[in-house]
């Protein structure tokens, strides 16, 4: 593990007019770490995921990232161009709703092969050959790839999306509750995937979910956001074992128990 | 050579905020160490916190009060104070645990959950499933199972995968939560073995044992966890 961190986010603060969205929150990403943000609807940990990942200016605070040359740099004051370069290439973004990070209407493999073309690759065999690869990692049969995502289920929609996100080899990879509307069953096959993934390239990852099953299966840490603050973090095995605040414990103690 | 463990005035309760924040207290004034080459016995009726003291020296509780201190390399650190990263790498290079129960995560094989611990110390994954299957073999685990994932297991089977993840790697300090609970005699023959080579190894062990056979059989000494009992306000 290195000891110079990956991001660092300084303070965030995000109004909505009067109404707080999520308030003075630092914290750092390590590589190869995976942090969840948990906290119900409401809670402002999308609000958060958005901020540092440059979808919605915060109001104040700091957003920095270490480039692949090893320069941190604040987010917020580089160009457009680059912040759109480092978004298609360096970074992952996952929705929940995989029509929010899809192209539904071109093929499985353009949808996986565009983030590579956006990135300077044309040569059509390699890239297709590329997506077939990556359909494959996903699970998805390769004999889909001239099919459109609007003919895949919700959870092959989630694993293409997957694929698309991973296809550029990003360091960094956010998460919206990616297992949000998905079958129990499908849930835990796009977990394992995710978890093996995030192992085997060694990514970090932020992953918002109000589901703690999901961040105790991926995550390493753990941020608890309430009413817009962190209200507790740490190991995640530790927050869930043995949570301090009032909520985190009402949170642990409605899990249902199978 | 230093200790590999030592626990000094630790202190440990529960403040249940949901019950109008009463306190529980758990353990009190907690003091002991584990050598090099070592097993300690945690004993004493249920209840008293012996499985808390475990997983507070595994960094899954919390730590009210006191140190407990792990030789990392050249190092000492305190895992009650620790970072989560620095609490990760020690998990990583220095402490393992067998816990009571498996965690099973879906889909991913009995073999696969042994050889883990092994590949995240940069073992190639070759060489981790063959020690993997060693050991599954070694503790009888029938081998149509090894490439099946553990949830459907019986209790005893799910233990033997739990007891190879835990013994796979050579952890300097290994912490045993009732590792033979639901195991028969055969099987609870293999792991006093297993315990036995790793005190060899100069592994310090603390553990739990319910099974009085087992405990005469690998204890060096035994620390009653009642003399630790918490005389905190009453639930």
């Amino acid at each position: 593990m290195s000891d110079q961190p990956l991001l660092r986010v300084n303070a965030v603060t995000k109004y909505y007019g009067g109404r707080i969205g999520c308030e003075e929150v630092s914290f750092s990403l390590w590589p190869g770490e995976v942090l969840a943000v948990v906290g119900e609807s409401g809670s402002g940990k999308t609000t958060l995921l958005n901020c540092i990942s440059t979808r919605l200016p915060p109001t104040s605070g700091t957003v920095e990232y270490r480039m692949r040359d090893g320069q941190m740099r604040d987010l917020y004051r580089m160009g457009e161009a680059e912040r759109r370069l480092l978004m298609r290439t360096d970074w992952g973004f996952v929705h929940q709703n995989p029509a929010d990070g899809l192209r539904m209407t071109v093929s499985a493999g353009a949808n996986v092969g565009e983030r590579l073309m956006a990135v300077g690759d044309r040569h059509y065999g390699k890239i297709r050959a590329a997506a077939g690869d990556w359909l494959g990692r996903v699970e998805i049969d390769v004999d889909r790839i001239d099919d459109q995502p609007r003919d895949f289920s919700g959870g092959m929609r989630q694993r293409l999306q997957i694929a698309r996100n991973l296809v550029t080899g990003p360091r960094l990879v956010f998460m919206d509750e990616p297992t949000g509307g998905l079958d129990v069953s499908v849930q835990a096959r796009l977990l394992d995937l995710v978890r093996s993934l995030v192992a085997d390239l060694g990514l970090s990852a932020i992953v918002v979910t109000h589901d703690l099953a999901v961040a105790r299966l991926l995550s390493h840490r753990m941020l608890v956001m309430k009413d817009g603050h962190v209200i507790e973090h740490g190991l995640t095995d530790r927050v869930l074992d043995d949570p301090q605040e009032p909520y985190t414990q009402l949170l642990v103690s409605s899990i249902l128990q199978v | 050579m230093a200790t590999p463990l030592v626990v000094s005035e630790v202190s440990k309760s529960f403040t249940m905020h949901l019950r109008s924040g009463v306190k529980l207290p758990v353990v009190d004034n907690v003091n002991f160490s584990v050598a090099a080459g070592e097993c300690v016995v945690l004993g004493g009726p249920s209840g008293v916190g012996k499985s808390s003291i475990l997983k507070m020296l595994y960094g899954n509780y919390s730590v009210n009060e006191g140190q407990i201190l792990i030789t990392h390399g050249d190092r000492t650190v305190d895992i009650a104070s620790a970072d989560p990263r620095m609490v990760l790498a020690l998990r990583r290079d220095v402490i393992g645990y067998v816990s009571q129960f498996l965690r099973t995560v879906p889909r991913v094989a009995a073999v696969d959950v042994v050889a883990e611990p092994l590949i995240a110390q940069r073992v190639s994954q070759e060489a981790a499933l063959a020690r993997a299957r060693e050991l599954l073999a070694q503790l009888n685990l029938p081998e149509r199972l090894w490439s099946l994932p553990p949830a459907t297991f019986s209790g005893g089977e799910q233990q033997r995968v739990n007891i190879a993840r835990g013994f796979i790697t050579s952890h300097p300090v290994l912490l045993l939560d009732e590792p033979t609970a639901s195991l028969d005699a055969a099987n609870r023959a293999v792991v006093i073995d297993l315990i036995r080579d790793k005190k060899e190894e100069g592994a310090a062990l603390l553990g739990i044992f319910h099974d009085a056979e087992v405990r005469a059989a690998v204890a060096d000494r035994t620390i009653d966890v009642s003399e630790f009992r918490a005389v905190g306000e009453a639930a």
